[in-house]
């Protein structure tokens, strides 16, 4: 019995460890997210604020919903695969509201070479021009539409 | 623009790892390498280096007290950090570091000390007045039964738990290897070797601080330093640093040999961003010199004075040479690019958050814990003070 | 063409309900979705890419991407005979304004190549979390829960493909969601909404009719960094070996 009682100070500093382990189990049971572990080891509410974060693209399908008679001009155009945000930029509050938003007239100047500068670094097969010397400072919708790009005329291209 | 030479994947110019990433190995270098000596005289019965047991001890606790001080300045959100507690990851390597913390902390070093001191403290809450007795009574966890027959039953636990230490010391610094080694998208950390270069390393740096520290402290108080003991302690250094430097050759060796997709970005990292730090600091300043140096000292015989001034120079060298080697570990395994096409550079920052001043802090603060550790539990007595002042 | 809201909502009464939920961003917007009906990844047409940066600028606007770090990117790769194995890469500001012009004597190939998250099946990212502030969705997506992650950047060191970083206002990490708040609705990332050419092209695996079936049948397809056995799973056509 003596031994137990000279062993009784390593049993306070044992106790101490005990408070120590069910005092985090209960802080654990508090600070864990509710949603922790529901599909896998993380937060499952965090996938549905992730989804809702807001979207500043409208897609082409918003757009079309409104604008068919471009949505018509553009088929079967060499622009027909290019979405209308591609050019126009992010759209989505002028699809949510049209009033609010305009979108501003773009300058074709700077948005056709964005695509069709030459490089040599481009695939051979995709259209490519000087702009320098392609059209004499003349600008590009003047011959081509950019909704449907290819010349009046029976263009070659 | 900002230092980069060649392609890095656009987000890898800025380096996410700072300075303080490299301190956070290098202390619990240190703590696992001053615990390993002092368990070389409980265990391993090397009574000539007891003068250092309990400075050892002291020396782990107030390193292992500031190891996760860099980590947490370092998080974007230091708040967050108990999560690692609440819902560690199986699957990641850091996710335990909070439990292998805490039981190197609390069941093998706490306890350890408070066993070892526990007569001192009892007799001490008895001796002191006011806060001081308050501190000492608090420490006595209410118990002042220091018969014989429990102090014999400390002793006994005391050996069960430096057993029990020595593996808890690898862990706790092998892991922090693997943290490193486990990274298979960088061919500069992954390696199975790593693990083991850091146990080696950090034995290498324990020991060579704690004995710079035993140098240094008996200067200040004025007492002779016992050469038995600095002796041994230096002839364990000199051994573990040839284990540690063959290790590290192995690898450096094995990587030029086997010169994988990685090793043509490497080796001219090696050889022009980290040339300084790798090749002149760690290797040459921190490893051969040191290496040297000891070998003198265990083929020759050489006078008291002048083994004195050489284990202060090659310990000192030793703790810069471990330390460039956890910066070119850190930082060396982000300067050059996972596309292994280019390389970046690392600034180190002045007044942000991970900067210079709070690194030098950081690195001072451990001297400032162990200064108020061992007034409150002073590693010697008079007793030992006169058996150093007799020498052997 | 000037449509009020009134107008729109009369003219087309389920577009305009769709799209205000997804502008809302309310989980019930997408009443029909099933995480586990997909399996999220992407098909990269790198004969297609012409180097013009319209996916980095949207993901930018979609997603507000800190200046200097990136969730999709552009490379322009040149490629000598002589040195097959190390090409020279580029990549000004990702891309995101498009590509010096380079003078025709310049021998070797060129050709560009987007990056952005492999949204890998076996991710190294998602492993070393400490905490499971990132994870893999049930749908296939990699993703990082914000406001549990800590910021140790742990996952920015396990990406072999340099796809992450540390947000430099929110000290967390972050990285491509695959526009999730877009495909969970119907729509397709803000990328491939925006490329003219075709080269990106949203895909799910657990949709027998979605054409990256009959594709990867019929091309030669690769992932980055195959020897990393990461599970990637955003697919490259005529990915070039000096690719890395």
């Amino acid at each position: 019995m003596s031994a137990f009682r000279d062993a009784g100070h390593l049993l306070r500093f044992a106790g101490l460890f005990v408070l120590a382990f069910i005092i985090f189990l209960v802080v654990r049971k508090f600070v864990v997210p509710k949603s922790f572990g529901e599909y896998g080891h993380y937060r499952g509410a965090a996938i549905g604020e992730i989804a809702a974060h807001p979207a500043h693209f409208a897609g082409h399908q918003a757009c079309e919903a409104c604008h068919a008679d471009i949505a018509d001009e553009k088929k079967g155009g060499k622009h027909a695969h290019v979405n209308c945000e591609a050019c126009h930029g992010p759209l989505g509050k002028h699809a949510d509201d049209p009033a609010s938003v305009t979108p501003a007239k773009l300058d074709t100047a700077v948005l056709c070479v964005r695509c069709h500068a030459a490089s040599v670094a481009k695939p051979k097969n995709f259209p490519q021009v000087d702009a320098a010397d392609h059209a004499n400072g003349v600008p590009c919708e003047t011959c081509h539409k950019p909704h449907n790009p290819a010349l009046e005329a029976g263009g070659a291209k | 623009m900002n230092g980069v030479e060649g392609f890095m994947y656009p987000n890898e110019v800025e380096l996410v790892w700072s300075v303080l990433i490299v301190l956070y190995p290098y202390i619990t270098g240190l703590v696992a390498g001053a615990f390993i000596l002092a368990s070389l005289e409980r265990v391993f019965r090397v009574d000539a280096v007891k003068p250092t047991y309990r400075l050892a001890l002291l020396t782990a606790l107030s390193f292992l007290l500031v190891a996760p001080l860099p980590l947490q300045l370092h998080l974007g959100h230091p708040e967050r950090s108990p999560e690692m507690y609440f819902t560690p990851h199986s699957t990641s390597a850091m996710a335990m570091f909070g439990y292998v913390y805490l039981w190197y902390l609390m069941a093998v070093l706490v306890f350890e000390i408070w066993l070892d001191y526990r007569r001192d403290i009892v007799l001490r809450a008895r001796r002191e007045r006011g806060l001081l007795r308050l501190i000492y009574k608090v420490m006595t966890l209410g118990s002042d039964n220091i018969s014989e027959r429990s102090l014999h039953i400390d002793e006994r636990v005391g050996w069960v738990v430096t057993l029990i230490g020595i593996p808890s010391a690898f862990l706790l610094h092998g892991y922090v290897g693997f943290i490193f080694g486990s990274i298979k998208a960088n061919p500069w950390w992954s390696s199975p070797l790593m693990p083991v270069v850091f146990i080696f390393s950090a034995m290498v740096s324990g020991i060579a601080c704690v004995m710079v520290i035993y140098m240094a402290t008996s200067k200040l108080r004025g007492t002779t330093i016992d050469m038995g003991c600095v002796d041994t302690i230096a002839m364990y250094l000199f051994y573990t640093f040839i284990i540690d430097f063959s290790l590290e050759m192995l690898d450096l060796i094995h990587r030029i040999y086997e010169a994988d997709e990685s090793f043509r970005s490497l080796n001219f990292m090696v050889h022009t961003k980290l040339y300084f730090s790798h090749i002149v600091v760690q290797i040459g300043l921190g490893t051969l010199t040191p290496l040297v140096l000891l070998a003198i000292t265990q083929v020759t015989k050489l006078s008291e004075m002048a083994r004195k001034r050489i284990y202060a120079l090659a310990g000192a060298l030793t703790l810069i040479g471990i330390f460039a080697m956890r910066w070119n570990v850190v930082i060396g395994g982000q300067l050059f690019s996972k596309s292994f096409l280019g390389y970046t550079t690392y600034k180190v920052g002045m007044v942000t958050r991970e900067g210079l001043p709070v690194a030098i802090a950081l690195t001072l603060l451990p001297l400032l814990f162990l200064w108020v550790l061992v007034k409150l539990l002073p590693p010697w007595d008079d007793a030992s003070a006169a058996h150093g002042a007799t020498g052997d | 063409m000037n449509l009020s809201r009134r107008q729109l909502m009369i003219l087309l009464p389920a577009a305009a309900i769709a799209w205000e939920h997804v502008l809302a961003g309310t989980p019930e917007a997408a009443p029909n979705y099933t995480m586990s009906e997909h399996w999220w990844s992407m098909l990269i047409d790198i004969p297609k890419c012409i180097g013009c940066g319209n996916c980095v600028r949207a993901c930018q606007a979609e997603n507000d991407v800190p200046d200097g770090r990136f969730r999709t990117w552009v490379e322009r790769y040149h490629v000598s005979d002589e040195n097959m194995m190390y090409p020279e890469v580029i990549s000004p500001d990702g891309g995101k304004e498009g590509f010096p012009s380079v003078a025709k004597e310049d021998a070797g190939k060129y050709f560009f190549v987007p990056k952005l998250c492999n949204h890998c099946a076996d991710s190294p990212c998602t492993q070393v979390c400490p905490v499971g502030a990132t994870f893999i969705s049930p749908d296939g997506v990699v993703l990082v829960d914000q406001k549990y992650c800590m910021g140790c950047a742990y996952c920015v060191q396990a990406c072999p493909y340099g796809c992450r970083y540390i947000h430099p206002e929110k000290k967390v990490a972050d990285k491509c969601t695959l526009c999730y708040h877009r495909i969970t609705k119907g729509l397709t990332t803000a990328c491939c909404e925006a490329c003219p050419t075709g080269a990106r092209q949203l895909v799910d695996l657990k949709n027998p009719n979605d054409p990256i079936h009959e594709f990867l049948r019929t091309h030669a397809v690769q992932v980055l960094k195959p020897q990393m056995a990461t599970g990637a799973k955003v697919f490259y056509n005529e990915l070039d070996g000096s690719v890395r």
